[in-house]
């Protein structure tokens, strides 16, 4: 697709990287405050999804189907899943929080909860590329490519 | 309050009528919007502030990926069905309204009063949440430690659902384009 005016070319070069750190932001502190991995992942997704409607498609096409979005969103998912199988390798039950029961850590401090925000790291992850790669499918890919 | 919900819920239901009949598909894709940020505001007035930030960041990014979907591909709405095919669609669509209105109606009469939930286990989860877990926002305690499962169900869903994407619109093996 075509890249738009300069006007929003250059707002959306000032706003992309805002929007990326408030995602980040949001998944690391989806323990502590509102959010989460699932609404922080889709703003990550949505930064860069910004970034492509405004300045166009057609140069960057091919870096675009390079980035592998659908590996990332399949080691987000194998992480969770290995969180939560880790209980069972440490003898106890599934989804147990391992962490906390050795190291509890202080509450409301960016470092507590155990696995929680590791959890909420492995779906920031696993959204932002599925919904990259859902707009990738739907906006970008033309017949021929490989993704 | 009630009567703001229950305006915010026939102003979703209009938007839903209009996406479904609209022939033209952006603007049914606009009026599908109006369903997803009313429900935004729903969230807001019963004091569930995760829900609304996750609905609402979706509710825009799934917004812009269909108007971008649709801009390069057509406006036009072509399914269409006649004769007995309609008379099913529409016969079999007021039956199962029916029956599930029927089937509702008998539930909601035994719901408990609204905002006044009777659950024993909630108040297990909101004294024990932050001491059990650490956590100090306890809708990230009870879904990713008490109800792990149906977070990882969750993940699960949406990347069946990417995959089944990728597999319908990557074109590969198509002989000519």
């Amino acid at each position: 697709m075509k890249g738009m005016t300069l006007i929003v070319k250059c707002i959306s070069q000032l706003m992309a990287p805002s929007i990326f750190l408030l995602g980040v932001y949001v998944v690391l502190h989806g323990h502590l405050t509102p959010g989460g991995g699932f609404a922080g992942g889709v703003l990550i997704a949505g930064s860069f999804v910004l970034l492509i409607l405004a300045f166009g498609s057609d140069e960057v096409r091919s870096q675009i189907l390079n980035w592998n979005a659908t590996a990332f969103e399949s080691v987000g998912l194998f992480v969770f899943w290995f969180l939560a199988f880790w209980g069972l390798i440490r003898g106890t039950y599934y989804f147990t929080n391992v962490i906390t029961k050795v190291n509890p850590g202080l509450p409301y401090h960016l470092f507590s909860a155990g696995i929680i925000p590791l959890c909420n790291l492995a779906i920031g992850i696993e959204v932002a590329a599925a919904l990259f790669s859902i707009f990738i499918c739907l906006a970008i890919l033309k017949v021929g490519d490989r993704i | 309050m009630l009567t703001i919900l229950i305006l915010l819920l026939v102003l979703m239901i209009l938007g839903a009528i209009v996406a479904l009949e609209s022939k033209d598909l952006l603007s049914g894709v606009i009026s599908l919007g109006i369903c997803g940020f009313a429900l935004t505001i729903v969230f807001l007035l019963v004091q569930a502030p995760d829900l609304a930030i996750v609905q609402i960041i979706v509710e825009t990014l799934t917004l812009v990926i269909l108007i971008a979907a649709i801009l390069k591909t057509t406006h036009e709405d072509t399914t269409e069905a006649f004769g007995l095919r309609k008379l099913l669609v529409w016969g079999l669509g007021l039956v199962s309204i029916a029956v599930f209105l029927a089937v509702s109606i008998h539930v909601f009469s035994h719901l408990p009063k609204f905002g006044y939930p009777v659950l024993r286990i909630a108040q297990v989860y909101l004294d024990q949440g932050l001491p059990l877990t650490g956590a100090a926002n306890i809708v990230a305690a009870i879904i990713l430690d008490f109800r792990g499962y149906d977070t990882l169900g969750e993940a699960t869903v949406l990347f069946t659902s990417v995959a089944g994407t990728v597999a319908v619109l990557r074109h590969i093996g198509r002989k000519r384009p």
